[in-house]
């Protein structure tokens, strides 16, 4: 069984990550251990609320530094919610607090255009080729809790977009790391599938 | 459009019995939950209407049983008086917390629980009753204690304040229409839609189908709430996401 290290700095609802990968089949497990997460054939980061609690967390908690190793070395790697969000340089949430900068753009509030938070379940276009997506279809229904999103700068990363009030990426795979501004852990039988397609890219 | 049954638990058994068809009620709040969960309900709310401080602790081993199981979000309600209850909810599952009479008497605890939790964690819940049963522009009042006891406050201007204070959702439900089956009170939906800017939760009175379409069309509600239309068999989700897209409402197919 994949040993899946799920990073617990003590913010959000960490049960549902660690159930659903164990459903899916992985030796998933909440840990604040940087040995055991170094050590883990794969690693989630999930997270949700305020961007620079969040990395304040990680930080205080002194796990940024094993979680941006993980994340720059070739381990399998899928950051959910706030934890794509921190993969980045930095957020409009919390200027002056540093993102991990694993990947290259900014995260930015929402159109206020629309009711914020943006609660829903909504469809991604998915981009070609994806391995994140594989078997799930061109246009799977995931479900969203966020009212900030990544803007994504570099193009060697494949992108996957959906809609609230404008286009936005919902998802990224750059080599060994996937992100997602949804709740794979919370859309029923499709983000299963999706965390099924994590554990088989670890294993 | 989010679709979304409410039970209500009361000492860790579901009240109000619940129907499923060909299926006996089994009372049990894990099982309804998986069985909504997979006949394609976007969301669940649990309503806590247990009085004692040991069910309580029951409703907690309830959350939790659920939360290994059930892979759509959930939303606990009733009796969330402090922080901690709503830390305990959280870490043992829930994805979000609902504050009613709480938020009444300590708006502040808002505040405390959105800077922990975060804004998308802290539903408020209003349950408004008309001031005039025939003229909206009397306006509403807020009742708690199930809509025995006033409030004092005006639920428009309630709404906005929770909304100031770190509400990330309104669960609003009106009084008046709740068991009565003859829909939602649609004004009150506007009303809280035109002066908040979060998703807005439609709950009490629905008894067909077309009273769903009405909350989400008319009304202009985020999320559809419903009790007794689902748990006595009368419609299945799917029958329900079937008219709301025969009626132009996007809705995530079952």
């Amino acid at each position: 069984m994949t040993t899946i290290a799920i990073v617990d700095y003590g913010i959000g609802n960490l049960r549902s990550a660690e159930k659903a990968l164990q459903f899916v089949g992985a030796d998933a497990f909440l840990t604040s251990d940087s040995a055991r997460i170094a050590a883990a054939e794969a690693v989630v980061v999930p997270g949700v609320g305020n961007f620079g609690a969040c990395m304040s967390a990680l930080q205080a908690g002194g796990l940024a530094e094993v979680v941006r190793d993980c994340a720059t070395s070739r381990k399998p790697f899928l950051g959910i919610c706030v934890g794509m969000q921190m993969l980045f340089d930095g957020s409009d949430e919390a200027p002056r607090v540093p993102g991990l900068g694993v990947l290259k753009g900014n995260v930015k509030r929402l159109s206020d255009s629309e009711r914020l938070p943006h609660i829903a379940w909504n469809t991604v276009a998915v981009s070609p080729d994806s391995r994140m997506f594989s078997g799930l279809g061109k246009n799977p229904w995931l479900y969203f809790v966020h009212s900030y999103a990544a803007v994504v700068t570099e193009e060697s990363v494949t992108t996957h977009w959906t809609s609230y009030g404008h286009r936005f990426v919902c998802a990224v795979e750059s080599g060994n790391v996937w992100a997602t501004q949804f709740h794979p852990e919370k859309s029923g039988s499709v983000g299963l599938s999706l965390l099924e397609n994590f554990v088989k890219a670890a294993s | 459009m989010r679709l979304i049954p409410c039970l209500d638990v009361d000492a860790g058994r579901v009240v109000k019995g619940i129907k499923f068809v060909e299926i006996r009620d089994a009372g049990d709040p894990v099982e309804l939950a998986l069985r909504y969960g997979d006949a394609g309900a976007d969301e669940l709310v649990f309503l806590d209407i247990t009085a004692s401080s040991d069910g309580r602790d029951t409703m907690l081993a309830v959350v939790e049983k659920v939360a290994e199981n059930l892979f759509i979000p959930f939303t606990v309600g009733g009796g969330i008086r402090t922080v901690d209850d709503a830390r305990r909810l959280l870490r043992a599952g829930a994805d979000k917390v609902s504050f009613n009479t709480a938020a009444v008497n300590d708006p502040d605890l808002l505040a405390r629980s959105a800077d922990e939790f975060g804004e998308q964690c802290v539903v408020v819940a209003i349950d408004a009753r008309r001031r005039n049963s025939s003229d909206p522009s009397a306006g509403w009042e807020v009742v708690t204690h199930g809509g025995r006891t006033p409030a004092g406050l005006d639920a428009l201007e309630w709404a906005v304040e929770v909304c100031r204070l770190g509400a990330g959702e309104l669960l609003v439900t009106s009084m008046d229409r709740d068991g009565t089956k003859v829909g939602y009170d649609i004004e009150l939906l506007q009303e809280v839609g035109a002066i908040t800017n979060v998703p807005v939760i439609a709950s009490g009175g629905v008894g067909t189908l077309d009273h769903l379409v009405a909350g989400a069309v008319e009304g202009g509600a985020q999320a559809l709430l419903a009790a007794s239309i689902f748990h006595f068999g009368a419609h299945t989700i799917a029958e329900a996401k079937a008219h709301l897209a025969l009626a132009g409402v996007e809705v995530r197919p079952v």
